[in-house]
């Protein structure tokens, strides 16, 4: 940076961009403001002539009628997420590393194959598994929904994992090879240890996307035991009286588990992002 | 591909690469079969005449129809409706996060206080769902105006903007780029983080030699920062195009299935899918797949080429 | 490489893992529900979930409590939209052959679909154990046949064509609150006045509720029989009857607030209850809004049938099922018991504020009935009585699903009248 220039002129060019910053700042913190406010709102508050205004009176019933609505959910949500993300997590890195590191012929076809997946519009294949769920018998439910999320993870998973391995230098594999190490002990012993960055972003990945879901939900989860999205489409959509205060309420606590991973791994997240889609 | 892999690879045979394939085959026969396998079998469905639930549970026979689903579907006003509604949205959705994406990631690309903050803020609302989101951007769509509007109507004629009101998703021509708006709230954070990234990997000797070379700061961009960021714009354009094209969960949320300003081939999809008309339902879907694979197919053989000539 | 054998048979062996315990999953269900404990559950799906509905439900479940302590009721409510969402629910459970116990359904012909591909169990044997024939009214008990078989057990009944009025904004207009218009052009007439008195005419929410107000526009203009003809091919969509409902609809809308459009019946009726507006059309279970927000008649509101409807009730049911392959068939005929008792009928419609589908219920019984639901007894009994198309009486799911999609693009702007009525055409011959 130049030095001597910052010192002696005012910095317009900074004042600029914080503006811009501030405003930019401004308008994405809007819907947050109106999920809060709106959320401690009584119904007597609710007048449209004070809809940007503080609440007249902190009120916490919304948020009660919302937690109790979404609770149950919120474990079913959790008991879909987190066996999921593990499991796609465990399939992406073994075909990560077999992809970049244990190469068989035909390897780049095989990973641009199972890419392509990545892209898929679900509702280009959900009649049929819908036959497939029905013909099978296996039923509706969170099982059913955490085969959906482990399969249709594949293709991120394998990706993020495969560009990670990449750029693990050859040489290290060649020495354990070299060593005598079969593959899956040069995997569990050199590179599994060195996938925790990977593992950490794939988790999060995966745990968000499954945490939002609606539409594999909405399709493939049983009606005894929703998930929280479908659960807060219906609290929001559902009450014949357009219950906003409890709605936005129930909006902010289903979005408080993927919120505070993406608090506390936020850097990795950002990383994760990176050498998902930015390749090379 | 590093070199040394394949001298190795070459070098011994089926026992040196047998278990690497068998190591990945269980996820290579789920994505045959859960992708390609049902991909197939959904194309089936759409050439054939299942309209009706007596025909989804077999009470009844189905016939094989040929395309001909696909050309009633096609010369339907209501479906051209949704396509072109398909088309706006994904245009507005991609035009706006890339331009915004572009720009914070500019704004924040030089050193500055409190980048920390600024990066997260923007980022954060790609951690919510659609649907949560949803609920809030519904409320601030709010078509009602002057003394019945709340939300964003209410908004401009409190700071006297008042001619900015309008009926948002309720606008027959312009109701789904309305929706495109949460949209693009949602998903510029992750653009600029993408952006970001590019900006990052540019050596500062790449600049610094520009500048020494006497460059304008236009120079600059044209001839080294904008070429560095093509891959990751098109990066972009591919997963927000793609992310635009399924969009459903947001359009569910906000309006609802059955309102024809914001419907979309994934709302028709599902709407014939409720009705138990699987056919027209798996044709949406089939068009869907053609429509993603005509952008991501070049995009992926693009790719593999040039990570296999590495 | 003995070892990497074996962790690559564990890898296959967690992947069958994954698809055996989907598998399980039915299992799972139906063992929670065995004797383990001696208790027995009942899985009933409905769309009650808010407001008076459910709270009727919930005093129905008291009734079955008492009746059958032995099983246990399992609430499955799913909310939202007239129901849509529940429908959709159902619609791919029974589609994945993974019914419910029981759910609700509108009497009639919404349920053809489900009867076609054999999602349901004829219930007739029913109606004869629990001695039903004779209980409910002819009219409905026709209305339930299809091909002499019965598939299903109402619990209430509802009238759609009914106008809640605001007295206020009436009075303000010069409009006399006790003198509706005789038809439709005379309550247009008086929407005009009502705009030139500086208020909204009327209100219209999602998509339902506009077919709610289209059906009985449809009636006004071709009086009953003609409407009924048009559910069996006597009447042509596409004639002069429907073409003059449609001009009177247009220049409804016109006088309605459209902005409520993607919301529920429950805010679309708001403005009325509270002032700003003068009408609306809904069924009569709009009667417990206006209780819940302390409004009396006629001080606040009043109702009517909708000009040019009177003399007709504009009927629909909700009903229960038994679907093939339920997973507690036995409890699910002890819940069909209850919804079709005396007991079960009463405690239910006093709350919801429908009128219980029983004729034979004792005076006593009556007398706890509210002023309006038994002027609407009466009104059963004497009226015309013709199948609501919005609440699934009259036509198959997927053609009332087409309809609400035509004047869902009707409403705002996409269509004109004679496209309107192509569209309407085009719905009612596909299926």
């Amino acid at each position: 940076m130049n030095e001597t220039a910052k010192k002696n002129v005012f910095p317009w060019g900074t004042l600029v961009r914080y503006i811009l910053l501030l405003a930019s700042l401004t308008l994405v913190l809007i819907p947050v403001y109106v999920l809060f406010v709106t959320s401690f709102k009584t119904s007597a508050d609710a007048d449209p002539s004070r809809t940007w205004m503080l609440p007249q009176l902190w009120d916490a019933t919304n948020w009660g009628r919302a937690w109790d609505t979404l609770y149950p959910s919120l474990i079913n949500s959790l008991s879909l997420v987190i066996p999921s993300s593990i499991i796609s997590a465990m399939l992406g890195s073994m075909n990560g590393f077999v992809l970049s590191k244990w190469r068989f012929p035909g390897a780049n076809i095989v990973f641009t194959l199972i890419l392509f997946g990545m892209f898929l519009p679900y509702q280009a294949v959900m009649i049929p598994l819908m036959n497939l769920v029905t013909n099978a018998g296996i039923g509706f439910g969170i099982p059913t929904l955490i085969m959906m999320h482990v399969v249709f993870g594949i293709p991120i998973t394998t990706l993020i994992f495969r560009n990670y391995y990449e750029t693990i230098p050859g040489e290290l594999i060649e020495a354990a090879r070299v060593d005598g190490a079969g593959m899956l002990r040069t995997y569990f012993s050199v590179v599994l240890p060195i996938s925790i960055p990977s593992f950490v972003v794939v988790l999060i990945w995966q745990f968000t996307s499954a945490w939002n879901d609606f539409l594999f939900a909405l399709f493939f989860g049983g009606s005894k035991d929703p998930v929280v999205t479908v659960a807060l489409n219906n609290l929001a959509h559902g009450s014949i009286m357009a219950d906003y205060g409890a709605s936005m309420a129930g909006a902010l606590i289903a979005s408080i588990p993927t919120l505070l991973v993406y608090i506390a791994l936020g850097k990795y997240f950002v990383g994760g992002l990176m050498s998902g889609s930015v390749k090379g | 591909m590093a070199k040394k892999t394949k001298a190795v690879s070459s070098k011994s045979k089926i026992s040196s690469w047998g278990p690497g394939l068998l190591l990945i085959s269980p996820s290579i026969i789920l994505v045959g079969v859960f992708v390609y396998g049902m991909i197939g079998a959904n194309i089936i469905t759409s050439m054939k005449d299942t309209h009706t639930a007596a025909q989804v549970s077999g009470r009844k026979p189905s016939d094989f129809v040929g395309f001909s689903n696909f050309g009633k579907l096609f010369a339907d006003p209501d479906f051209q409706h949704s396509l072109i509604n398909l088309l706006l949205f994904t245009v507005v959705f991609l035009v706006g996060t890339l331009l915004i994406g572009f720009l914070w990631a500019w704004l924040l690309d030089r050193p500055i206080k409190g980048e920390g903050i600024f990066r997260s803020i923007f980022m954060f609302p790609m951690a919510i769902s659609f649907v949560a989101s949803g609920v809030v951007w519904r409320w601030l769509l709010n078509p009602a105006k002057g003394e019945t509007a709340s939300g964003l109507n209410r908004l401009f004629q409190q700071v006297g903007l008042g001619f900015l009101q309008n009926s948002w998703t309720q606008n027959i021509t312009f109701g789904v780029v309305a929706i495109a708006l949460p949209a693009i709230w949602q998903l510029s954070g992750y653009v600029m983080a993408l952006f970001l990234a590019g900006f990052r990997g540019i050596p500062d000797e790449l600049r610094e030699a520009a500048r020494v070379d006497g460059a304008t700061e236009w120079q600059l961009y044209k001839q080294i920062i904008f070429p560095q960021l093509a891959p990751i714009a098109l990066s972009a354009v591919i997963i927000i195009g793609h992310m635009s094209l399924k969009s459903f969960d947001l359009i569910m949320s906000i309006t609802d299935q059955r309102t024809y300003s914001t419907k979309v081939p994934a709302i028709d999809m599902f709407n014939a899918m409720t009705d138990n008309d699987y056919s027209n339902a798996a044709a949406i879907g089939t068009i869907l797949l053609v429509i993603v694979a005509i952008f991501v197919v070049p995009y992926l053989i693009h790719d593999s080429k040039e990570s296999a000539k590495r | 490489m003995r070892r990497n054998a074996l962790a690559i048979g564990l890898v296959a062996a967690m992947s069958l893992s994954l698809t055996a315990c989907g598998g399980s999953s039915e299992n799972a269900d139906s063992g929670n529900s065995g004797s383990g404990d001696g208790k027995q559950v009942v899985d009933v799906v409905t769309w009650w979930s808010a407001g008076s509905e459910k709270e009727g439900l919930d005093a129905l479940v008291k009734v079955f409590n008492e009746q059958f302590p032995k099983v246990e009721f399992v609430n499955k409510a799913i909310a939202g939209g007239g129901g849509s969402q529940a429908k959709q629910k159902l619609a791919t459970d029974l589609a994945a052959k993974n019914p419910p116990d029981t759910y609700q359904a509108h009497a009639g012909a919404e349920l053809q679909e489900a009867i076609d591909a054999g999602y349901l169990e004829d219930v007739s044997s029913l109606y004869d154990e629990f001695k039903l024939r004779d209980a409910f009214p002819k009219t409905l008990l026709d209305r339930l046949t299809v091909d002499g078989k019965i598939y299903s057990i109402p619990t209430n009944i509802h009238r759609s064509n009914v106008v809640w009025a605001n007295t206020e904004v009436l009075k303000a207009a010069g409009l006399d609150p006790a003198k509706p218009a005789a038809d439709l052009d005379g309550w247009i007439a008086d929407m005009e006045k009502v705009k030139a008195a500086g208020k909204t005419p009327i209100t219209v929410g999602m998509a339902w509720t506009q077919l709610n107000l289209f059906e009985n526009i449809l009636l006004a203009d071709l009086g009953a029989e003609g409407y009924s003809g048009l559910f069996d091919g006597k009447t042509d969509w596409g004639g002069d009857g429907v073409k003059k409902a449609i001009e009177h609809y247009g220049k409804i809308l016109d006088l309605a607030d459209k902005s409520l459009a993607n919301e529920d019946w429950e805010p679309a009726m708001k403005p009325v209850i509270e002032g700003q507006a003068a009408y609306n059309v809904m069924g009569d279970w709009a009667l417990a809004a206006f209780n819940a927000a302390n409004k009396k008649s006629p001080e606040d509101y009043v109702y009517f049938p909708t000009p040019g409807t009177a003399g007709t009730f504009n009927f629909l049911a909700d009903s229960f099922t038994l679907p093939v392959g339920a997973p507690h068939p036995d409890n699910a005929k002890d819940w069909l018991q209850t919804c079709s008792s005396k007991e079960g009928q009463v405690a239910f419609n006093t709350i919801k504020g429908s009128i219980p589908a029983r004729s034979d219920l004792s005076a006593d019984d009556l007398a706890k009935f509210s002023e309006y639901q038994q002027s609407a007894m009466k009104d059963f009994a004497k009226d015309t009585i013709v199948s609501s198309i919005a609440h699934g009486a009259a036509l198959p799911a997927p053609v009332s699903n087409s309809i609400n999609d035509a004047l869902g693009k009707f409403i705002q702007g996409a269509s004109d009248g004679a496209q309107l009525q192509a569209d309407l055409v085009k719905a009612t011959a596909s299926k």
